[in-house]
């Protein structure tokens, strides 16, 4: 085996073996469990920046093993696999950290890292999957290893949560295997083709690829929470914060991102789905969510199901991106994919900070929180700032692409669309900002769990991620034009998309 | 082949032998007779499948003698497989049944288990249908024994029920043979494959109609699966999982050598008829899983999957005009099930045996006390859901492959819905097992049970889920059936 072979194995194994090691240890064992927890983030990261010199060095990174007469599970680290392999494994870092600090005296850890680690596992399967049967494979794999995190808990909420969770993501998985078969049995056993496998074939019913389209997306629009499939995201919010972080504003929702993007691009080809009629479509159902996600926001009280429709909305930025023709589109939908992630998984980590450290669960009770806790605030702000795409944040730069991508797509409709969701963005954020830092703060918090010593508002461990994420916001935005900015490397992926058309 | 070392006949032999010393000896040597017993049929297996994957099909008379006195025994890829899931299943099963009896063993649990082992064995090696009709009777007769053998009111009747059940279905299998017999004077599977054709005579297809008849009764395919739930889900564990596991299998098995040997001009005289096992499949399905979302004990839901499970089974039958790929599908799912259902039943037997409850309601925080159990039950589940990357995950990929390409696209439609059924009931049990105890917090948490039976049904589930990621050999094997 050359190493082109065993990195991409290297990088799943970095989060597996820790994985079944954990699920053994008897709960006790925290030092061996928190090692292994950092080991495992640790090698993953420096897995990855391997991969990502190599590939922008030319290499090609791939492993095969068949497992019948034309069925095979293929990875393959492109470029847009390592674009999601390298969000996902820096965020898991910052995650592990939280998580070790967050449930620092909870029950049942063992379990619920083993679990974390094996939906990073499925993560990393989706984003260097090869073709659409390996893809399956861990896409069935996260709905399975996210389920016991949902319902971690073990209350009547978590329970329902869980089996709504469920309810959508397995009839899903049911029309994304329909459609998969149904493509092998038409056009044979193929990869992820950039420009598009079936565009190569000549001689497709456009009928049956349309309905194979509609089941496909199906199946992957339930993770992404398009609507009419977002139903079980703000219900999955019972969760522990690590899970609503990390899962359900990175991995998961990704994941179904994700796979809009490779049968966008690598099955049915950018130009080829253009010329069935298959974008508008899908950019029509990508503005319906973001206003509706947006709109549905305003009125949540609670904090994190406020997020979770935030979530909603914000998803679906990058399926209108893939759904823009032309290559600007794609590199304001690809680039949110990384921004939406950093962003989005700042503003859970403050809403864990409020709930762990003064029980604060609800936007009516954060008056003045800014005062007892004005750094979780300020990573708080910035997040919702981005969100809201305010100059120098990563939000800005992925709107400027979008707008530009709708433009030359001939869509300037959907420019109304993102403007539309910033103002209603504005509208559920900003109050948030007003009541932390201008109100008074109450007599007494819900419920004070973790008191202040010195300038320290909260325990280490909650507070340091997020500040990371929050410097990372404004970061990818100041330095968007450099050479190692999440937008040059989806620039690289963008060029390799259109072999015709140069951005 | 010297006969002394002929690995078809010590396949029959040698579980007939330690069945009549654990009988003969005190019910303590019982469990190391077993083990040492089936240990040997694994390596005669094992023997065997090298010689069927470089010849496809090997055969020859017992003992030397010419037929009809000689006892004629052939082995291929589909009879391969199926003693390798047998004996692999069974053997780890003996270990579980060892530790799970560690207090007191039912009566006559290890002989009748030899018993019933050697009459599988023999199904699945014979060839010609008297024999396989004594099979039928040895197998049904030692599993009604099992059954019994659990001793309580309730499994006696269960036991007589299913008693009636075996006996209809081998008597109306036997009434086919004589017919057979009187058409054309031979008993033999592989001859009677070139007599038989499309002009047969009227008492053939009756002959036909009563053998698969009676051998679907066995299956308790819908609607004959009324007998399986009260046996399956009353009997004690270990035999629970042997039943649900195997024996269902084994009529299947012989329903389906019919159908494509001695029956196959039949069938394809008129196609149709093909669509009424595939249509009872898919009631199966559908009714079965319906049951085990409604079901109140645990044994019982699982016993409920089993109707369900087997339906699918049923639904390549329209499609094996396709090619090799519908019975790929069909023996995969038969595999996978069979490792799957045998795991989810000791997991569940252990569950209740800890628990102190036969409810579903009585996994209420399992996860909790009982982690390596209840992971079993879920990965078991996985392979009934038929999710990636296990074996029923696989069966089903090829399953619907097939529908496509035969054109029967309702069957697509049949297999995906019963993925979300199993779903629902499978999941009904793990978020109970995730539920915090909410009453008697003070109550001790129950004791460990012994690793032993654990450990075995977490192997068949892992098993179960593997197959599907190494499945190449088995497919090969049976692409390489000649009906």
């Amino acid at each position: 085996m050359t190493s082109n072979q065993w990195l991409p194995l290297a990088v799943i194994a970095s989060s597996l073996l820790p994985g079944l090691i954990i699920f053994a240890l008897p709960e006790k064992r925290v030092a061996l469990r928190t090692a292994l927890n950092l080991a495992g983030a640790l090698a993953k990261a420096g897995l990855v920046g391997l991969l990502i010199a190599g590939v922008a060095a030319g290499e090609e990174y791939g492993l095969r093993h068949a497992i019948a007469p034309g069925i095979e599970i293929v990875f393959k680290a492109d470029a847009l696999a390592l674009l999601f392999v390298t969000l996902s494994a820096v965020l898991w870092l910052f995650t592990t950290l939280y998580a070790i600090g967050y449930l620092e005296h909870a029950p049942h850890r063992s379990r619920f890292f083993g679990f974390f680690s094996l939906c990073v596992t499925a993560t990393m399967g989706i984003a260097m999957a090869g073709n659409l049967f390996t893809f399956f494979v861990f896409y069935e794999l996260l709905t399975l290893a996210t389920f016991p995190l949902v319902v971690h808990r073990g209350t009547p909420q978590a329970m329902r949560g869980g089996s709504i969770y469920l309810a959508y993501t397995l009839a899903g998985g049911a029309a994304l295997l329909a459609g998969i078969v149904w493509l092998d049995h038409l056009a044979g056993p193929g990869e992820f083709t950039q420009g598009g496998l079936l565009a190569a074939i000549p001689g497709l019913d456009p009928l049956t690829l349309q309905l194979i389209f509609a089941l496909l997306i199906a199946g992957v629009g339930v993770k992404a929470a398009i609507v009419p499939l977002h139903g079980w995201l703000p219900q999955a919010m019972v969760a522990p914060a690590p899970v609503s972080a990390l899962l359900h504003a990175v991995a998961v929702v990704k994941a179904g991102a994700f796979g809009i993007v490779r049968i966008v691009y690598e099955i049915y080809g950018i130009e080829f789905a253009q010329s069935l009629g298959l974008l508008l479509p899908l950019a029509v159902i990508a503005a319906v969510t973001i206003l509706w996600g947006s709109s549905r926001a305003l009125f949540q009280n609670d904090l994190k199901k406020r997020l979770a429709f935030s979530t909603v909305s914000q998803v679906s930025y990058i399926v209108l991106g893939v759904a823009l023709f032309g290559p600007l589109g794609t590199i304001g939908g690809l680039v949110h994919l990384v921004h939406q992630g950093i962003m989005k998984i700042t503003l859970f980590f403050c809403a864990g900070n409020y709930a762990e450290t003064l029980g604060i669960h609800k936007v009516s009770e954060m008056d003045g929180v800014g005062r007892r806790m004005p750094l979780t605030t300020l990573a708080f702000s910035i997040g919702a700032l981005g969100m809201m795409g305010a100059p120098l944040t990563a939000g800005a730069v992925s709107k400027a692409w979008l707008s530009d991508g709708a433009s030359a797509a001939g869509m300037d409709w959907a420019i109304w669309v993102l403007w539309g969701s910033s103002l209603l963005n504005a509208a559920y954020f900003l109050p948030i900002l007003h009541r932390a830092w201008l109100k008074l703060p109450p007599p007494d918090w819900p419920h004070e769990e973790i008191h202040p010593v010195g300038r320290r508002e909260t325990a280490w461990l909650l507070l340091l991620p997020p500040l990371f994420t929050a410097v990372l916001t404004v970061a990818v935005a100041l330095f968007a034009d450099s050479s190692f900015s999440p937008l040059a490397w989806v620039r690289l992926i963008a060029e390799r998309e259109y072999p015709n058309i140069s951005p | 082949m010297t006969p002394l070392l002929d690995p078809l006949a010590w396949l029959i032999l040698l579980p007939l032998l330690w069945a009549t010393l654990a009988f003969l000896a005190a019910d303590r040597h019982g469990p190391m007779l077993a083990l040492a017993g089936i240990g040997g049929q694994l390596l005669c297996v094992i023997a065997l499948a090298g010689d069927v994957a470089s010849h496809g099909s090997i055969g020859h008379l017992a003992g030397g003698w010419a037929e009809p006195l000689g006892i004629r025994l052939v082995a291929d890829g589909l009879s391969l497989v199926m003693l390798l899931l047998t004996q692999g299943v069974a053997l780890t099963l003996a270990l579980y049944a060892r530790s799970y009896f560690s207090q007191a063993t039912p009566p006559a649990f290890w002989p009748l288990t030899g018993f019933l082992l050697a009459g599988m064995n023999a199904l699945f090696l014979s060839g010609d249908l008297f024999n396989l009709y004594v099979t039928l009777e040895l197998v049904g007769l030692a599993a009604v024994g099992l059954v019994a053998a659990g001793g309580g009111a309730a499994q006696i009747a269960a036991a007589l029920r299913y008693l009636l059940a075996t006996l209809v279905g081998s008597g109306a299998y036997l009434f086919g043979v004589a017919l057979i017999y009187g058409s054309y004077g031979t008993v033999s599977a592989s001859l009677l494959g070139s007599l038989i054709t499309s002009e047969a005579p009227l008492a053939v297809w009756l002959a036909g109609g009563l053998m698969l008849t009676g051998l679907l009764l066995k299956t308790a395919l819908l609607p004959f699966h009324f007998w399986l739930p009260p046996a399956h889900g009353g009997a004690p564990a270990p035999v629970s999982a042997l039943l649900s596991a195997l024996v269902v299998k084994a009529s299947f098995y012989l329903f389906l050598r019919l159908w494509l040997g001695p029956f196959a001009a039949l069938s394809e005289a008129l196609p149709a008829l093909a669509q009424v096992p595939a249509a009872l499949g898919a009631t199966a399905i559908l009714w079965g899983s319906w049951r085990a979302i409604r079901a109140d004990r645990l044994k019982m839901l699982v016993a409920y999957s089993t109707v369900a499970q087997l339906g699918y089974l049923f639904l390549i039958f329209p499609l094996l005009g396709t090619g090799a790929l519908a019975l790929q599908a069909g023996i995969l799912q038969a595999t996978a099930h069979g490792l799957a259902k045998a795991a989810m039943f000791v997991a569940a037997g252990t569950l209740i045996k800890v628990g102190g409850s036969d409810r579903v309601l009585g996994v209420a925080g399992a996860a909790a006390h009982l982690p390596v159990s209840l992971f079993a039950f879920a990965l078991a589940g996985v392979t009934l859901m038929g999710l990636p990357p296990s074996g029923g995950f696989l069966a089903k990929w090829l399953l619907i492959d097939a529908a496509l390409a035969a054109g029967q696209p309702w069957i697509v439609v049949v297999a995906l819905s019963g993925g979300l059924l199993a779903g629902i009931y499978v999941f009904r049990v793990l978020r109970l097992a995730f539920r915090r105890p909410t009453t008697h917090d003070d109550v001790p948490l129950p004791q460990r049970p012994a690793a032993l039976l654990e450990w075995t049904a977490f192997a068949l589930a892992a098993g179960s889920v593997l197959i599907g990621l190494g499945a190449a050999p088995l497919l090969a094997l049976i692409a390489g059936v000649q009906p």
